[in-house]
């Protein structure tokens, strides 16, 4: 996709392209896009179109998830509290995507600080789903995933906490990689739960989401937990195909509280990776039903510590008459944050309280620790974890949002994967009705070349990824 | 069991007031949601080392050289009070 | 002073760093505009990510082992969850177990002039919040404006164990340690604000109060002994002193009640994943190796290898500059000599000028102590010799002798001026022989004049005592 978008670019006009795109996202019903940076985006455009120069990107459009630090474009992630902060200082990532000729578009909408799994937390109203504007598009980063599904941007950057790339990727039935814990810089991602997330791109295609990971991964300096070493290629032996390769199913991963269109596509799609001369075989994962609690303890008790900052003293808003500086924050805190964003901080603060630690914070790392065991274990036998990403399809709009634990239990498949610190891909398998089904293909640490080479040797064998909503 | 009165003290602890009304619901939720995490105490984790850090890196450092920082006006740019080249904060008592 | 406990947190800025302790804006803020020191990461802006300054490290090793502590060999950072207006991420990374050093001891002199032994229960690392200045005092200020230059600068915690027993101590205490950190060469105590003190205290069987931020060690003696006035009065009448939190007013010399909340003190301490652990046992022996010779070393070996006396080693060794320039002087001249002047003598011009013995030069005062050990000077020539080179009126010191005729006269030039003076001074003799002690000044006098002020006075009157008596 991307390859051919660049030499359609190169034979014609980046500017043209982008005002189409542009024009689309006007008339746009999605709610996709928060924030657009029309003005600079097609002022390099046309410095594409006079001199294309030679980055892997040059002249392609991408959309940014309103987490993630872009100099001088406003980046509040979906909240009121960070509602006109506009940073002086580019992410890791963006610097990348320039360095490489990427256009920046504008940032997408998301659950209120990454919060969710449908997009419905944030602070400008959901995201619609662009296969059913009735459904969600899954979260957090459902912006950046409708964008895609869409057509209102060729390819997106999201981040995945416990599963907010390959959520929305599965809803939106296309492909997103939450990268191994370290091969992305952080730098420029504003935290909510620091020891999980990694950024992660989302796209049509595997060799793209491969090309953008050749742009975005590597070493930075000033992420002390980004991982050293050469910088990988993607690309080369993409396409080797999968012989020989052994699949391991997650016993745990499927039968109760799995959608049975989403069971059948998931199965149907590892028989497909059989045919391409991979082999399966059943795997435990004993730990797995404790991994929704530990997670949660874990993301709410990190994000109470990474979200003390807002206060609407240095950044953001601030309104109102003042008293004494904690009845003035609490005031500004309470108006700026959404009900989730308040439960998971109070939640958070609550378990590292003095004597509740060892009891929960404590206990959750203990028990990360006995599921990232799992997957080392698993990964004696096997090369990579083949599961559904979503136990069910996109669900409509307001279903879930009043019942928080429901909502959490959507997260089942994805979070482990954040708390061994594996990399994991979603790609299209199939449909529910309408609405799309993804795979999940989990690798070892670091082994993300494995998994793209799968996840490229099934969507070459598969035209799910073909399909495209009717966007009105 | 979280009570009114926890629901307050973590409402002071976190610097997010909460409405009187709104107490009750809290405390719902958060306990619904404590009990599910209850289920943690099912497994046994006798010798197991927690996990802080899930790829183990140790010795991180920069060396001891010093960047240009933002200017005043750079620093000062979001903030919604300053005075003086200051940010304006709430007073302190 | 008996039954007094006192324990102290000393916050030391690591200010020879050249940058920050996560971040690579410069240590050097102090003549700055506010906020203008500041980044992403030290500002706490969202995304922003911090990187241990390895250097800082290995100061804190360095002042870990000069106090004699254990060094961990795994050690890591924390959060300290707190909310203050100063603290722009909501949290201050700092150390909670596993910190950096723990365990040490120092020696000082105690009150009763015998060797105490204080022992140290740990020293960590942390960052130093912004700071908050107040439109008039903190407690009626309308608002309060922050300026972030100082936040993310380096700090060490030092916490002594509650073994100081008086104002006086403490304060010797904190001398000693301040010589310490000066030889390491890791801090400045010449910035404003650069060591701030925590105090705690209590009278044997009271509960302690702990008086916050006080900086200056003269502003610790104070705040100690009002503290000690304020319990004993309180116990007198029967009052129970509450274990609580006060603020030192430096201009009413009090301490004063901070309200704090219950629960406020619930940190929330959790090891900070953006930084990555730190494995040092193998960095230990290279710092050690590479440690100075320490004040009370130094001192011992003055005593031995030069003759001082105590107090003379003890005053020169507690600059590393200062025991530097005498070593310098003493390879030169004569070793005691050259210590009681520049103890005695030089130390005070410095002090009364306010300058530091970089204003001196080594040369100058090793070619003063030559002159005197010669007696080509007399004692009140050398002081006027130091007093101008230290005003810059130019030359070195022998210019100065020749320009000022401070060259001291031959002894036969003054033995012969003794007797003519005593000679023409009938009346003054006869009055000294009829009792008068003063006769003998107006000869002294006489002397004086004769030998055009060159002459040693006292010299001079022992002289004229002598040749009276033969009359």
């Amino acid at each position: 996709m991307l390859s051919k978008l660049k030499a359609k670019l190169l034979a014609e006009s980046c500017e043209e392209y982008l005002c189409r795109l542009f024009e689309g996202i006007g008339k746009s019903s999605l709610n996709a896009f928060t924030t657009l940076a029309k003005e600079s985006a097609l002022d390099e455009a046309r410095q594409f179109d006079k001199n294309p120069g030679q980055g892997l990107l040059a002249g392609v459009p991408i959309a940014i998830k309103e987490c993630i630090s872009t100099k001088g474009i406003e980046t509040n992630c979906s909240s009121r509290i960070l509602r006109g902060y506009i940073p002086p200082y580019d992410a890791h990532v963006i610097e990348r995507l320039k360095a490489e000729g990427a256009i920046i578009m504008g940032k997408t909408n998301m659950d209120e600080f990454a919060m969710g799994t449908s997009t419905e937390t944030s602070c400008f109203g959901p995201t619609k789903n662009p296969w059913d504007q009735s459904s969600v598009p899954g979260g957090s980063s459902g912006g950046s995933a409708a964008v895609v599904a869409g057509g209102e941007a060729p390819c997106s950057l999201g981040s995945d906490t416990g599963g907010s790339v390959r959520c929305p990727a599965s809803f939106c039935g296309i492909v997103g990689l939450k990268p191994t814990y370290g091969l992305v810089s952080r730098y420029g991602l504003v935290a909510y739960a620091n020891s999980l997330e990694q950024i992660g791109p989302l796209t049509h295609t595997v060799e793209d989401t491969a090309l953008l990971m050749e742009v975005i991964s590597g070493h930075d300096r000033r992420d002390s937990t980004s991982a050293e070493g050469e910088r990988h290629s993607y690309l080369p032996g993409l396409k080797d195909g999968i012989c020989g390769l052994k699949i391991g199913i997650p016993r745990e991963y499927f039968g109760e509280g799995v959608n049975r269109d989403v069971e059948k596509a998931v199965w149907e799609g590892i028989h497909t990776l059989e045919s391409l001369g991979a082999s399966w075989q059943e795997v435990s994962l004993p730990h797995t039903r404790y991994a929704l609690a530990a997670y949660y303890v874990i993301a709410m008790s990190e994000a109470s510590s990474n979200l003390a900052r807002f206060d609407g003293l240095r950044y953001g808003s601030r309104q109102g008459g003042d008293m004494d500086w904690h009845t003035t924050f609490s005031a500004i805190r309470a108006k700026g944050f959404g009900p989730e964003v308040k439960r998971r901080i109070m939640l958070g603060t609550y378990a590292l309280s003095a004597g509740y630690y060892g009891r929960y914070y404590l206990k959750a790392l203990k028990v990360r620790t006995l599921i990232k065991e799992d997957f080392l274990r698993a990964f004696k036998d096997v090369d990579i974890l083949a599961s559904p990403t979503m136990p069910i399809p996109a669900f409509k709009i307001g279903e879930r949002i009043n019942d928080p634990l429901s909502l959490y239990m959507a997260d089942v498949f994805t979070v482990p994967i954040n708390l061994a610190g594996v990399p994991a891909i979603s790609v299209p398998c199939g449909f529910a009705g309408h609405l799309p089904i993804g795979l999940q293909l989990i690798g070892p640490h670091f082994c993300e070349a494995a998994v793209l080479k799968a996840a490229q040797a099934f969507e070459a064998a598969t035209a799910f990824h073909e399909a495209k909503p009717e966007v009105i | 069991m979280i009570t009114r009165e926890d629901v307050e003290h973590i409402s002071w602890l976190a610097s997010i007031k909460i409405a009187d009304e709104e107490k009750d619901e809290l405390v719902e939720h958060f306990n619904s949601i404590l009990e599910y995490f209850h289920q943690l105490e099912e497994v046994d984790t006798e010798g197991v080392e927690p996990t802080y850090r899930v790829v183990d890196l140790a010795n991180i450092f920069r060396e001891d050289v010093a960047y240009e920082s933002l200017s005043q006006d750079q620093a000062l740019k979001n903030a919604p009070r300053t005075e003086n080249g200051y940010f304006k904060s709430p007073r302190i008592v | 002073m008996e039954d007094v406990i006192i324990g102290l947190e000393i916050h030391v800025q690591l200010n020879r760093l050249q940058s920050k302790m996560f971040c690579g804006c410069s240590t050097a803020y102090h003549d700055s505009l506010p906020n203008s020191h500041t980044c992403p990461v030290c500002l706490g802006l969202p995304g922003s990510l911090p990187v241990i300054n390895r250097k800082a490290v290995e100061y804190g090793i360095k002042v870990g082992l000069a106090l004699n502590c254990n060094i961990e060999g795994e050690t890591l950072f924390y959060r300290k969850n707190y909310y203050y207006p100063d603290l722009p991420k909501g949290f201050q990374i700092s150390q909670y177990d596993y910190p950096l050093a723990t365990q040490g001891h120092i020696m000082i002199l105690g009150d009763d002039g015998a060797e105490r032994n204080i022992r140290i229960n740990r020293a960590h690392m942390e960052e130093d919040p912004g700071r908050l200045v107040h439109a008039g005092t903190i407690d009626k200020a309308k608002y309060t404006m922050v300026d972030y230059n100082r936040c993310g600068m380096p700090l060490l915690e030092v916490v002594t164990e509650p073994d100081l027993t008086s104002p006086k101590e403490a304060r010797v205490f904190l001398d000693k340690l301040k010589s310490i950190l000066d030889y390491l060469d890791v801090f400045d105590g010449t910035q404003e604000g650069s060591m701030r003190i925590d105090a705690n205290i209590s009278l044997k069987g009271g509960d302690r109060s702990e008086v916050k931020n006080i900086t200056g060690f003269k502003g610790v003696e104070k705040a100690l002994s009002y503290e000690i006035t304020r319990q004993k009065n309180m116990q007198r009448r029967n009052i129970k002193v509450v274990q609580e939190t006060r603020h030192f007013d430096e201009l009413r010399n009090i301490t004063v009640s901070i309200r704090s909340k219950v629960g406020a003190h619930d940190y929330r301490y959790f090891p900070e994943c953006d930084l990555a652990v730190m494995r040092i046992a193998s960095w230990v022996p290279a710092i050690r190796a590479a440690l100075p010779e320490l004040p009370d070393v130094k001192r011992e070996r003055f005593v031995k290898q030069y003759g001082l006396a105590d107090d003379h080693a003890k005053s020169l060794t507690s600059e590393i500059k200062l025991a530097n320039f005498y070593e310098a002087v003493a390879a030169r001249a004569a070793p005691k000599l050259a210590a009681v002047w520049i103890a005695d003598v030089l130390k005070g011009e410095l002090n009364y000028r306010d300058l530091s013995i970089e204003s001196f030069k080594e040369e100058h005062m090793a070619e003063i102590v030559q002159m005197l050990e010669k007696s080509t000077i007399s004692e009140d020539g050398a002081v006027q010799i130091i007093r101008n080179l230290l005003d810059k009126k130019g030359g070195t010191p022998r210019e100065i002798v020749l320009a000022l005729g401070l060259c001291k006269a031959e002894d036969d030039a003054v033995q012969k001026a003794v007797k003519e003076a005593v000679a023409e001074s009938a009346a003054a003799v006869a009055d000294y022989k009829a009792g008068s002690e003063r006769a003998l000044n107006f000869i002294v006098g006489l002397v004086m004049k004769k030998t055009r002020g060159k002459a040693d006075a006292s010299e001079v009157h022992r002289l004229v005592k002598e040749e009276v008596e033969k009359v």
